[in-house]
């Protein structure tokens, strides 16, 4: 499903190179819930925003669904991104002034697919949401407002969902609603995620932990069954 | 993403900032207001010059003494030369064959103050003969014009047009009444009916009297000279033909045989309207220039607030390409935005533009003035209205383009 093979990435800041990434082998199997954990400047969002396709790796080979995704050019990224990865962010991200319904429809949208409102219907509708989907994001809990994200992540049926802090900005009862939510897509409905924390407790959710440090993996554990 | 998608997403982002919005839309409707108003007042003005122009008579021939030259060939200036004489037009009435010159009148104008009673008026007295009225197309509205008994025996009669009738008699019939010219009495024996045009060189501000009377009382002893020559042609197609034989005959009889040399010039109604055309269009170009100058400002307006509309949306279009947007969506969505906001005001501009035109002449102080009034050419409404759409596109391209090239990553993180 997802393979890195020696993925490195370096970031120029003015003069100063910045090893971000220094040699990534991962691999992770369709339907499994990895956590990637890591402290802040340890490499983990960078590594998610290469495994989100949101950027390309300086060095090595990034494989998503069978496709090499570490050659390609931003609109091609961008068709990636839009068929193949379901983002949940640590802010919602939701755009602002239009409703529930509309932001799930949004990746439709650009796909140029077909019922795009029953099916923005059916994803609200899943993560239990369907009674609000006349809301704007401002007339929303940010529990719900996550939710109304992970319905958008999940309207294309990618082939995984990155979740980047999604408890982050959340209160402990929101959060622990929302990793069940996630765990209940993992285990019904085989979702393969991928979520990014710096949280033990919400780490725990997942099947297997990955731990990062100044750019390499140092921990690759899997929960006991 | 398709259009109706783009256009919707667009419009949302207007509605949400509907002051910002409604204000940029204001440059450009000012702007091709503007132009709308300002082309219509040009094409006005040519509208009623042309109308002057054709109140001449469509196959006017206008016969001018040429410009007199010095010793050395210094020219003295149009008209300085006194080489058209009564026998010129004698000649060209008396020619035995071509009859493409249906008739030739001498015009020896004299002006002066005109009084009747207590009311004092200023307007140029034309001397001329019988012909006048079938050559310059003027209508006998009440009496009768002169005679050839006036000409011959120089009578002071005058026939008057409308325009100095409303000045001098006001409601009152002027038929056989005695007017002053230059202290000299006329008795006014007819009254033209009216010919339309307005302002300066109205058809109407005209006295007309027997030229031999005019030579006689209002020349001053300055002898019999004519200031030129009015011939009509048979029709509208035979006046270059009567232009040729008029020339010839002139040539002929001031025993000049180099054309180039001619001590007179000719010139149609044709020629006139011609120069008068390139005058309006110049003017009308002028007009719209200047007004395409508020455009063109309104147009670095929307440029302006588009960057600001990019800066503050910067992680909106961060999600937008994150969950799948491409270059090509990021840029639609900006560009119609910006092309509605233009659209939009230069369709409203153009009613504004074109209901200020239309109303225009009935304001009270531009009616009772000789301002032409404005006339709204299709042309310029679609000019302008495609013009405001371009300068949305071509002001709404760079912004837009900045919103498109956004990296996600870094879009995402802008607060």
């Amino acid at each position: 499903m997802i393979r890195l093979e020696a993925v490195t990435k370096t970031y120029r800041m003015g003069r100063v190179e910045v090893q971000a990434l220094r040699g990534i082998d991962l691999h992770i199997e369709s339907g499994d819930f990895v956590a990637i954990m890591g402290a802040s400047g340890s490499g983990k969002s960078t590594l998610m925003n290469i495994v989100g396709c949101l950027d390309v790796p300086t060095s090595g080979g990034y494989f998503l669904d069978g496709t090499d995704v570490a050659r390609l050019d931003d609109d091609q990224l961008a068709i990636i991104r839009n068929r193949k990865i379901g983002f949940v962010f640590q802010s919602f991200n939701l755009i602002p002034r239009t409703t529930a319904l509309h932001n799930v429809e949004m990746p439709l949208i650009y796909a140029g697919a077909p019922n795009r409102r029953p099916r923005a219907l059916e994803a609200l509708d899943a993560v239990g949401l369907a009674n609000r989907a006349d809301h704007q994001p401002t007339e929303l809990s940010g529990g719900q407002q996550q939710r109304a994200a992970i319905a958008r992540a999940l309207v294309t049926d990618p082939a995984i969902l990155l979740a980047d802090e999604p408890t982050g900005n959340l209160d402990s009862g929101s959060s622990v609603e929302i990793m069940k939510l996630l765990v209940e897509l993992n285990e019904q409905h085989a979702r393969t995620i991928v979520l990014i924390t710096h949280e033990r407790d919400i780490a725990a959710f997942a099947k297997r932990t990955v731990e990062l440090r100044d750019g390499l993996i140092v921990r690759d554990e899997r929960r006991a069954a | 993403m398709n259009i109706f998608e783009a256009l919707r997403v667009a419009f949302a982002g207007l509605l949400a900032n509907r002051l910002r919005s409604s204000l940029t839309m204001l440059g450009i409707l000012i702007g091709v207001a503007a132009v709308i108003l300002l082309v219509a007042v040009g094409n006005g003005a040519s509208v009623q010059i042309n109308n002057q122009i054709q109140g001449l008579g469509a196959n006017v021939i206008f016969v001018y003494p040429a410009n007199a030259k010095g010793a050395g060939g210094v020219s003295q200036g149009f008209g300085t030369s006194q080489s058209l004489t009564m026998a010129d037009v004698d000649a060209i009435n008396n020619r035995q064959q071509d009859q493409d010159v249906v008739a030739a009148i001498p015009i020896a104008n004299s002006g002066g103050q005109i009084t009747y009673q207590n009311q004092n008026y200023f307007a140029p007295t034309t001397g001329t003969t019988v012909d006048f009225p079938q050559v310059r197309d003027y209508q006998i509205a009440e009496g009768s014009f002169f005679t050839q008994d006036d000409v011959t025996a120089q009578h002071r009669v005058v026939v008057l047009g409308q325009t100095v009738v409303q000045n001098l008699f006001g409601a009152n019939d002027p038929i056989g009444q005695t007017i002053k010219i230059n202290r000299q009495s006329f008795r006014v024996i007819g009254v033209f009916a009216t010919k339309g045009g307005s302002g300066f060189g109205s058809q109407d501000n005209v006295l007309v009297a027997p030229i031999t009377a005019v030579w006689a009382y209002l020349s001053g002893g300055r002898g019999k000279g004519i200031s030129q020559i009015v011939a009509s042609a048979s029709s509208a197609g035979t006046v270059s033909q009567a232009e040729t034989e008029i020339t010839t005959i002139l040539l002929q009889r001031h025993q000049i045989s180099d054309p180039s040399l001619a001590d007179f010039q000719l010139q149609s109604q044709q020629d006139i309207l011609t120069q008068a055309n390139s005058i309006a269009t110049a003017l009308t170009l002028v007009l719209g220039a200047i007004a395409g100058i508020s455009l063109v400002v309104g147009g670095i307006g929307i440029m302006n607030i588009m960057l600001v509309t990019v800066t503050e949306r910067t992680r909106e279009i961060g999600i937008r390409k994150a969950i799948g947007a491409r270059w090509r969506d990021v840029l639609m969505q900006f560009l119609i935005e910006a092309m509605f906001l233009s659209g939009l005001g230069g369709a409203l501009g153009i009613a504004l533009g074109a209901a200020l035109a239309v109303e225009a002449p009935h304001i009270p102080a531009i009616a009772s003035s000789t301002f032409p009034p404005p006339v709204v050419s299709i042309p310029s409404v679609l000019l302008a209205f495609g013009v405001s759409v371009g300068i949305g596109l071509f002001f709404g391209i760079y912004p837009a383009n900045r919103a498109a090239r956004l990296h996600p990553i870094e879009a995402l993180r802008h607060e």
